[in-house]
């Protein structure tokens, strides 16, 4: 173990990286290469740090890790973190992204750089303090902060809708939080405490798992976003700078899938058993609904939004199999999701400043003079397809085993989802890049920059390298995964004795 | 009373003395020099404060004195500090401003002092008497300071409408008090407990509690006695707008939590439903009624009401950590409003103009970032957004709700607080996101320092919050 608090430089070094930016001035070009500079030197060094942690990860021990722990607001909420096998892998796919939105927002931001940087810099303290908490409120506050720079960035830099978007994504998750807010007020005063690690040992009563159960699913299934609360995530995604959108579908969307894994399995176990046919049903409509809706779509970004929607749907489907194949199956495409989502908006970027419009009737024919582009692009599809050898399809069959293992209907209908989203992936990816180059404007249009492909070549690699090698995912979740299982399983047996017992 | 208890008294109210002394002498001082006096007064009178304040904190014990009209304790030692604080803020960012809100006259820090000390002794009070008489003494010189630019219409009908509808709130306590009296036989609280603790509680008594709770309600603007509450916000000059929302609610709601955790405790079910209407009634209104305002005044006026209505929250748990809640919430609502009226005050067009719309903010984080900023703070602080102050005060009323399994309260709360965060958007959206259409004068200093601490606290209070609960369990715990 390390005698410095590592997860807290990790955590907050962003925000260091934030204060000194404070002190930069943008008005002249050095000035703007500075900002720029230091914001790619922050989010790399942390991203190097990430990798530390996992280096450290002790993948045997299914336990936290890396525990800090000090007193902070009184009535026992706790400075907490720590880390175990769900959480480890989260640091380094944030970490990871965040240099590409930096790179990404290099040329395209114009007004207000600094502003930006610091937002986003803001975002990666708010969003990796989420994975590390072990307090329960300590969690709560890093999560919700984080629509304060989100908020900032839709509505500042956003495209034409942009205050309408960013109204609607705040006021949306605000009001799935502030139930989940109650939930953990009414766990404080049920098991005394609100540190992670003794509420997981804690047994709610069942009629309270019940109710709690709901509190936190209004919060994680906003956040997911699980159908039918998911509105808010097509207008944030059109309407947010292409940094953001990354951001968004990369690690945002996590943030409620990763509850469910340290909250509601573990600590509702009844709840989640009781519940998990609704959970069933709302993703199976969500991955068959929400890739027909993605179909019908005339824009770029929102359709690449709705097939988030319907790849979150395995996640939840994969999560409440409750079974090792699910959960590591649910993490892997959390995982996984987080690198090709944001690597399609990226891709999306890359047009969009070429021709300013996310029309897809605008395009067509890309590939005669963007052939490196066609290609990453291509990479890209295929992995949100689940192409076997990409690794969209080591998440979306593991998650699919697990639901056959828990129920064989919402299998069937979940895999229907595959083919549908091969239907809307292959079709955007023939009219944008396939077909005559005819029209005038796109002529012009020269292939990937340096600084393009310094973005996207990483993430075609990183791709295909999980699609062929899972392992070393799966190495660091293993531990914790089967423990989150086994516990899941004996708490759901020895509720089922005492109901034997009692008749 | 002998010789020696009168002295004891005299040194457990000794901030008190001072406060009168001093008010009275700078009264002398102001009507025996020239016209141009106020700026020394108003320097003097931040003078008396500061040393009332530090007399408070070093120099004073706990007791009661006056035969049980006046009590010192931990409680009340803790919300006057608060309220010296309010007071000294709003005195510095006037000195400034006085000219140009045309209250730049001795009698205006003089009339503050005099209402500084009524809250002081609200706080204190033990007794129905005291209680009122305090209570008349701070309400008599703000109805005056409500309509001290006598040449504005607007501050006029606002000093007008306040003192008509502050006169039958008087009233009504009055009927309250004299209702507990006859049913009672006692006015000191500890005797009135005493009562209801032994002969258990009559019709009569629960009407004077009815009475006594609509007159306080009113004080603390809440609904349904919260209707002058926008028009003397936005009537009054600035400077004194900012005065009534700061240290005269924190005076009021400490003697709302003194009076029914002490006097009124053996009948916790009468007073808790009440309670919990006011509160609901208070975050509902608060919430809904400041979507439609275009003037930050009134935005801010129905803002605290709906404030008031989480308080409140706190308050009707009833118990220790509800106490404690809202000790903390009255505090970080001080702060946030202070700050947010140090930015209102700053709202002054190159020409000296002031303004007061919501869009003549426009662009503000492009003209003038760092007030922007600041602003921004502290509206997502109201909103109620961690890691900022306002989330932990909600939460620590909140919690005292969940532990009091008032369900129904803490839910319909925190969906106001959603609706409420809509209209706190709108201040930061014209902020960031429209484009600018005029700038602002430099704000004065005092003002940056005012706004800038009140935003260094919002943002810090995650780091010094260990420090304040702990203070404020102290002072709660005199009630337990």
């Amino acid at each position: 173990m390390t005698d410095w608090p590592l997860l807290s430089a990790v955590t907050f070094l962003p925000l260091a990286g934030a204060l000194l930016l404070l002190l930069m001035r943008e008005d002249s070009a050095a000035g703007r290469r500075n900002i720029l500079n230091i914001s790619l030197f922050t989010t790399i060094v942390v991203f190097g740090l990430s990798l530390y942690v996992w280096y450290q990860f002790d993948s045997s021990n299914p336990g936290f890790q890396m525990v800090e722990k000090h007193e902070w607001l009184g009535t026992g909420i706790s400075y907490h973190l720590a880390i175990d096998g769900i959480s480890v892998l989260f640091l380094p796919l944030t970490a990871f992204l965040m240099p590409f939105c930096v790179l990404a927002s290099w040329v395209t931001i114009e007004k207000r750089l600094k502003e930006y940087m610091i937002a986003f810099l803001l975002l990666e303290t708010l969003m990796l303090g989420v994975f590390v908490s072990l307090d329960i409120v300590l969690f709560y506050v890093f999560f919700e902060a984080g629509l304060i720079p989100m908020f900032i960035i839709i509505g500042v830099w956003g495209g034409r809708d942009r205050v309408y978007a960013s109204y609607k994504f705040f006021l949306y998750t605000l009001l799935g939080s502030v139930l989940m807010l109650l939930a953990i007020m009414a766990m404080y005063w049920q098991a005394g405490t609100t540190d992670i690690t003794e509420l997981l040992k804690y047994d709610f009563p069942r009629q309270m798992q019940t109710w709690l159960w709901l509190a936190f699913f209004a919060s994680f299934a906003v956040k997911m976003p699980m159908w039918p609360v998911h509105t808010w995530l097509p207008d944030a995604h059109v309407q947010a700078p292409t940094a953001g959108s990354v951001i968004l579908a990369g690690i945002l969307l996590k943030l409620g899938g990763y509850g469910f894994l340290r909250f509601s399995l573990p600590m509702f176990p009844l709840a989640s058993d009781y519940f998990a046919p609704l959970v069933y049903t709302l993703s199976i409509i969500a991955i068959i609904y929400t890739s027909l809706v993605a179909m019908m779509q005339t824009d770029i970004k929102k359709l690449i939004a709705y097939s988030s929607v319907a790849h979150m749907g395995y996640v939840t489907m994969g999560t409440f199999a409750a079974n090792i194949q699910g959960v590591q199956g649910a993490i892997f495409q959390m995982l996984s999701h987080g690198i090709v989502s944001g690597a399609l908006f990226l891709c999306v970027g890359v047009v969009y400043d070429r021709l300013h419009t996310r029309e897809i009737s605008a395009y067509g024919g890309l590939v005669n003079n963007m052939p490196k582009y066609a290609v990453a692009f291509m990479v890209f599809t295929m992995a949100n397809v689940g192409l076997p050898g990409t690794s969209g399809f080591v998440g979306e069959v593991l998650t699919l085993v697990g639901a056959f293992r828990a129920n064989t209907w919402v299998a069937l209908f979940a895999t229907s989802g595959v083919i549908l989203s091969a239907a809307y992936a292959l079709w955007l990816y023939r009219r944008v890049i396939f077909g005559a180059l005819e029209k005038e404007s796109l002529k012009a249009m020269l292939d990937l920059s340096t600084r393009e492909k310094v973005i996207l070549y990483p993430l075609v690699i990183l791709t295909i390298f999980f699609g062929v090698y899972p392992a070393p995912v799966f190495d660091a979740t293993a531990a914790s995964v089967d423990l989150l299982v086994n516990n899941y399983a004996a708490a759901l047996q020895a509720a089922q004795d005492v109901a034997l017992s009692v008749q | 009373m002998t010789a020696e208890t009168l002295f004891a008294s005299l040194q457990l109210s000794a901030p008190e003395l001072i406060l009168a002394v001093g008010a009275l002498v700078l009264l002398m001082v102001g009507v025996y020099s020239s016209e141009r006096a106020a700026p020394v007064v108003t320097g003097l009178s931040v003078a008396v404060l500061v040393v009332a304040g530090l007399w408070l904190v070093l120099n004073t014990g706990d007791g009661e004195a006056y035969a049980g009209a006046f009590l010192s304790d931990p409680f009340a030692k803790f919300m006057k500090v608060l309220a010296l604080i309010g007071s000294v803020t709003v005195m510095i960012m006037t000195v400034g401003q006085a000219r140009a809100a045309q209250i730049d006259r001795f009698e205006f820090p003089v009339l503050l002092l005099l209402a500084t000390l009524g809250m002081l002794l609200m706080i204190s009070a033990n007794d129905l008497i005291s209680l009122y008489l305090s209570l008349e003494l701070q309400s008599l010189a703000l109805y005056v300071v409500a309509a001290i630019n006598r040449d504005s219409v607007r501050s006029t009908e606002a000093g007008l409408k306040y003192f008509v509808l502050g006169a039958l709130s008087s009233g009504m306590l009055l009927y309250g008090m004299s209702l507990v009296y006859g049913f009672t036989g006692h006015t000191g609280f500890d005797e009135i407990a005493a009562a209801l603790t032994a002969e258990g509680r009559s019709l009569g008594l629960v009407f004077g509690l009815v009475f006594i709770l609509a007159g306080l309600a009113f004080k603390i603007s809440a609904v349904p006695f919260h209707m002058w509450t926008p028009d003397v916000y936005e009537g009054a000059p600035t400077p004194v707008t900012a005065f009534f929302a700061g240290a005269p609610k924190v005076a009021a709601m400490a003697m709302l939590v003194r009076i029914v955790i002490e006097a009124f405790e053996p009948v916790v079910a009468d007073w808790q439903q009440i309670v919990v209407f006011i509160s609901i009634a208070s975050m509902l209104l608060g919430s809904f009624a400041a979507i439609g305002q275009r003037n930050i005044k009134r935005l801010m006026a129905y803002s605290s009401i709906g404030h008031m209505g989480y308080a409140l929250v706190g308050l009707a748990a009833g118990s220790m950590a509800g106490v404690r809640g809202v000790i903390l919430y009255m505090l970080i609502y001080m702060v946030m409003t202070l700050g947010t009226f140090a930015c209102i005050l700053a709202m002054r067009r190159r020409d000296g103009e002031h303004v007061e719309g919501i869009d003549d903010l426009a662009g503000l984080s492009q003209t003038n970032p760092f007030m922007a900023t600041v602003l921004t703070i502290l509206m997502f602080s109201l909103a109620g957004i961690p890691p900022l102050a306002g989330f932990f005060a909600k939460y620590f009323v909140f919690v005292a709700a969940i532990e009091a399994q008032l369900y129904g309260l803490a839910i319909i709360g925190v969906l106001a607080s959603v609706v409420g965060a809509y209209y706190y958007l709108r201040v930061i959206k014209v902020m960031w996101f429209d484009e600018a259409k005029g700038e602002f004068a430099r704000s004065a200093g005092e003002l940056r320092l005012v706004y800038g601490l009140s935003g260094l606290f919002v943002l810090g209070y995650v780091l010094i919050g260990g420090l304040l609960g702990n203070a404020a369990e102290v002072a709660a715990r005199t009630f337990f």
